[in-house]
């Protein structure tokens, strides 16, 4: 039950819900969709980016909180550490146990490689554990890769690499099937048939999902995998900085222990970064839908040993982030809701989009109607509009909300909203980091021998992406980095290990006059509450 | 909005919070920069598990850290690691027969039916049900009330038989999915299709096609009712 201050807005909503779930609301032509965007989205406010100084992208645009990171102080330089006698040695060195790290990691064993992975917390404090709503693949008739193609490029502003993009839709199915054959349970009918769904953009159904703990099963069974295949993990294991060879190619991490600050050095044939996204950074003062770890990490690590990013200036915002109660602020609100047939209406109960547009579009449109439009619902902590999820039983159903959206449900019943028959309040949520890491068809970075592949990659989604096309990518170039680097090390004999590119990169840092006390990567969030704590020498 | 202050006391040491912080958020609001118990913040990924005891009551009870509001008079522990037993076993390989949970996980076989293990489950789930369910090797029944197991395994540390359920409830759904659930007919052609290369000619040439040319399409193409 909501307080009593919503519920002259709530009666409006209701009154018009009839009437709301049966219209089909005008979809917006492409010009109107330009004119929003750059009157509302995030990432055309100008005053919130800055050019970079230093490094491969200097001149680019970048969030000042990434900036910030991009051209900060390294944690380690040369000299800290002993690169002769390294604490580990690896062919292939995974950095990251999400789902990309965890495809790779499974791959480049079959492919014959000695295979670890180190990570920042535990193997699935991860982006890929949080996905409900699902993944898409073009495998039933009436789609095909093409059809897919066209929305995934489409929906990206056509500003993807195609061939990335053509490699997604590809390999989709086989992916599936991968996923299905490891035990995955997707959601079918008695006959085998794949429950299929529509999301944000998407011209076909083509959205798979584990109810709606999608990314829960497929992350949970890729871990369960590398636990059965005994390849080693390191948890609780930050890169701090990756290490090359002295031809430039990279031959491992320096890495700390998030525990005890021990440094530790692992010498490899080939890296693959797979350390996720970077909803913690907060751009813009946005809450976030992310993991505690998804602080661009990689992103840093990438830039300073001089791989080159791609639309780092893209991000996503979740159109629907919980807006209420506090406790959940930011929390996402699957896109799923909207699928299964829940519209946004403002604070007089009125449609005001349609409900599966692209996000970008869905989010601005929410920022207009409740800025510029005065339209929105004031919470208490800021403003929102109603997602009308009790349209979803009116049209499918009694029982489909639990049935289909389990988690969601329980997300607000524990909070004593029931959302099959009140609706909930939403706003935009910072989500999904849309560029990062240049790649070539075989994941490779700028960098020889550095590869990358999931969300810390740029280039796939363009400038948009779709729902369900980021647990596709991580599957996709997570397996594909993997077989790739489990190649690569057969021939690859790399030389003497050196940081001299850290001291490089300091040295650019003076020469462009930024004078900074921060150190990057960020590794965690600060929540500490603001006071007096003490910050001196750690006791030895 | 003004928040009441309430005291809880964490690992026994008294600090004061506002009331609508969850576990974890009040954690950080006394100092505490987490680094274990804590992962997705929003009730996915089992890291937060967590003891309490309000002061007065027997009851003791488990919690998600992220998912639980503080209340008055609440003695927090917090449960960031539990010694569980992952068995080793080759998906393609293994049959999925009851003689197989006899031998990877005989221990689920000492349950004694207390049912603490589903008390304690904070996702509500039957637990002690779907170990039965195990027992008897029906892994679609073991899978389908175990689906929403977040593995945090607060269950487990409350088995008087040692048992790692949220382990045995992964093997039960790998194998489900794996094995007993109906293939997908549309999957397997398509995949089939892709490798015989049908679609190679058509993807050349779409991506042959000029930006424009591919705006004129995207913003014509059909879209599925
Ligand atoms: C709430 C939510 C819902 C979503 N829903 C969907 C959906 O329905 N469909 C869809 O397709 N996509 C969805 N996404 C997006 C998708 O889940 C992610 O983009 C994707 O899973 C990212 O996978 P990844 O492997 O690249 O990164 P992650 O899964 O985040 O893994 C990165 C790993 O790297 C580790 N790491 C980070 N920094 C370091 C470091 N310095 N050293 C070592 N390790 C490090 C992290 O701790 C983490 O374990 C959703 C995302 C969120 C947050
Ligand atoms: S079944 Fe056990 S491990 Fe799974 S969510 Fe419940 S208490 Fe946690
Ligand atoms: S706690 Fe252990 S012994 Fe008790 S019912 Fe659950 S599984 Fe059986
Ligand atoms: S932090 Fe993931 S469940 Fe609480």
């Amino acid at each position: 039950m909501y307080p009593e201050k919503f519920q002259e807005s709530i009666r409006k909503v209701e009154a018009r819900r009839k009437e709301n779930a049966a219209m089909e609301p005008v979809r917006m032509t492409a010009d109107e969709k330009d004119a929003l965007l750059k009157a509302y989205h995030p990432d055309y406010r100008e005053d919130q980016f800055e050019k970079l100084k230093v490094g491969v992208n200097a001149g680019d645009k970048a969030p000042h909180e990434l900036a910030d990171m991009l051209q900060a102080h390294a944690r380690v330089h040369e000299g800290d550490v002993d690169l002769e006698h390294p604490d580990f040695e690896t062919d292939v060195l995974i950095i990251g146990g999400g789902g990309a790290g965890c495809s790779a990691a499974n791959e480049a064993d079959e492919a014959g490689a000695k295979v670890m992975i180190c990570t920042k917390l535990r193997p699935g404090d991860a982006n890929t554990m949080m996905a409900e709503g699902g993944i898409q693949a073009a495998d039933k008739e009436g789609d095909s890769p093409m059809q897919h193609f066209l929305d995934a490029y489409g929906g990206g502003h056509f500003a993807a690499k195609k061939e990335l993009v053509a490699k997604l839709v590809t390999e989709a199915p086989e992916d599936i099937q991968w996923l299905n054959r490891l035990g995955v349970e997707f959601d079918k009918t008695d006959d085998g048939t794949m429950i299929t769904t529509h999301g944000g953009g998407t011209s076909r159904k083509r959205m798979h999902a584990c109810r709606d703990y999608t990314g829960m099963e497929i992350m949970r069974t890729l871990r369960d995998e590398v636990l059965n295949r005994k390849i080693p993990i390191l948890d609780f294991t930050a890169a701090i900085e990756i290490i090359k060879d002295e031809e430039g190619r990279a031959s491992g991490a320096v890495f700390i222990n998030m525990e005890t600050d021990e440094l530790i050095v692992v010498r490899a044939k080939a890296v693959i970064l797979a350390t996720g996204g970077a909803g913690r950074m907060h751009y813009q003062g946005f809450p976030t839908s992310n993991h505690y770890g998804a602080t661009a990490d990689g992103l840093v690590l990438g830039y300073r040993a001089g791989a080159k990013l791609l639309y780092e200036d893209t991000l996503q915002y979740h159109p629907t982030g919980a807006a209420y109660p506090e406790q959940i602020f930011g929390a996402l609100v699957t896109e799923k809701v909207r699928s299964l047939g829940a519209k946004l209406v403002n604070c007089d109960g009125e449609v005001f989009v349609h409900p599966l547009e692209t996000r970008d579009v869905e989010a601005a449109a929410i920022i207009r109607e409740t800025g510029d439009r005065g339209k929105g619902v004031d919470t208490g902590h800021g403003k929102a509009v109603w997602l009308d999820s009790p349209m979803i039983d009116l049209i499918n159903g009694e029982g489909t909300i639990e049935a289909r959206i389990p988690a969601m449900y329980r997300m607000f019943e524990k909070r004593g909203i029931d959302m099959r028959k009140e609706p909930i309040l939403v706003y935009p949520t910072l989500h999904y980091q849309n560029g990062g890491l240049e790649i070539n068809t075989d994941c490779m970075t700028t960098v020889e021998n550095l590869y990358a592949a999931g969300e810390v990659t740029g280039g796939v989604h363009g400038r948009n992406r779709l729902m369900g096309n980021s647990l596709l990518d991580v599957i996709v170039f997570g397996r594909d980095a993997g077989r790739a680097a489990g190649q690569k090390v057969k021939e690859v004999k790399s030389g003497k290990l050196t940081l001299a590119h850290v001291t490089a990169f300091e040295e650019s840092i003076k020469e462009a006059g930024i004078s900074t006390q921060k150190v990057s990567p960020k590794l965690l969030p600060n929540y500490l509450r603001d006071r007096n704590v003490y910050d001196g020498p750690k006791i030895q | 909005m003004d928040n009441k202050m309430v005291n809880i006391y964490l690992f026994g040491k008294k600090y004061e919070v506002p009331d609508n912080l969850t576990i974890m958020t009040a954690m950080e609001y006394a100092g505490y920069q987490l680094k274990r118990g804590c992962g997705c913040r929003n009730g996915f990924c089992g890291a937060c598990a967590t003891i309490y005891r309000i002061a007065g009551q027997q009851e003791l009870k488990m919690c998600l850290a992220c998912q639980t509001k503080v209340e008055d008079n609440m003695y927090v522990a917090t449960l960031p690691f539990f010694p569980l037993v992952k068995q080793i076993y080759d998906i393609e390989k293994v049959k999925p027969e009851q003689q197989l949970m006899m031998q990877l996980y005989p221990e689920i076989y000492a349950c004694i039916g207390c049912n603490a293990c589903t008390k304690a489950c904070p996702q509500g789930l039957n637990t002690m049900q779907y170990i039965a369910y195990a027992q008897r090797g029906d892994f679609a029944k073991c899978a389908e009330l175990s689906f929403d197991c977040v593995m945090c395994g607060i269950c487990s540390s409350r088995c008087p038989a040692g048992i790692s359920h949220p382990q045995v409830a992964m093997l039960a759904r790998r194998l489900n999915g794996r094995y007993l659930e109906p293939e997908s007919g549309h999957l397997e052609k398509r995949v089939k299709e892709i490798w015989n290369g049908d679609y190679q000619q058509a993807m050349k040439d779409l991506m042959s096609k000029s930006d424009d040319e591919l705006k004129e399409l995207y913003n014509n193409r059909v879209i599925e009712k």
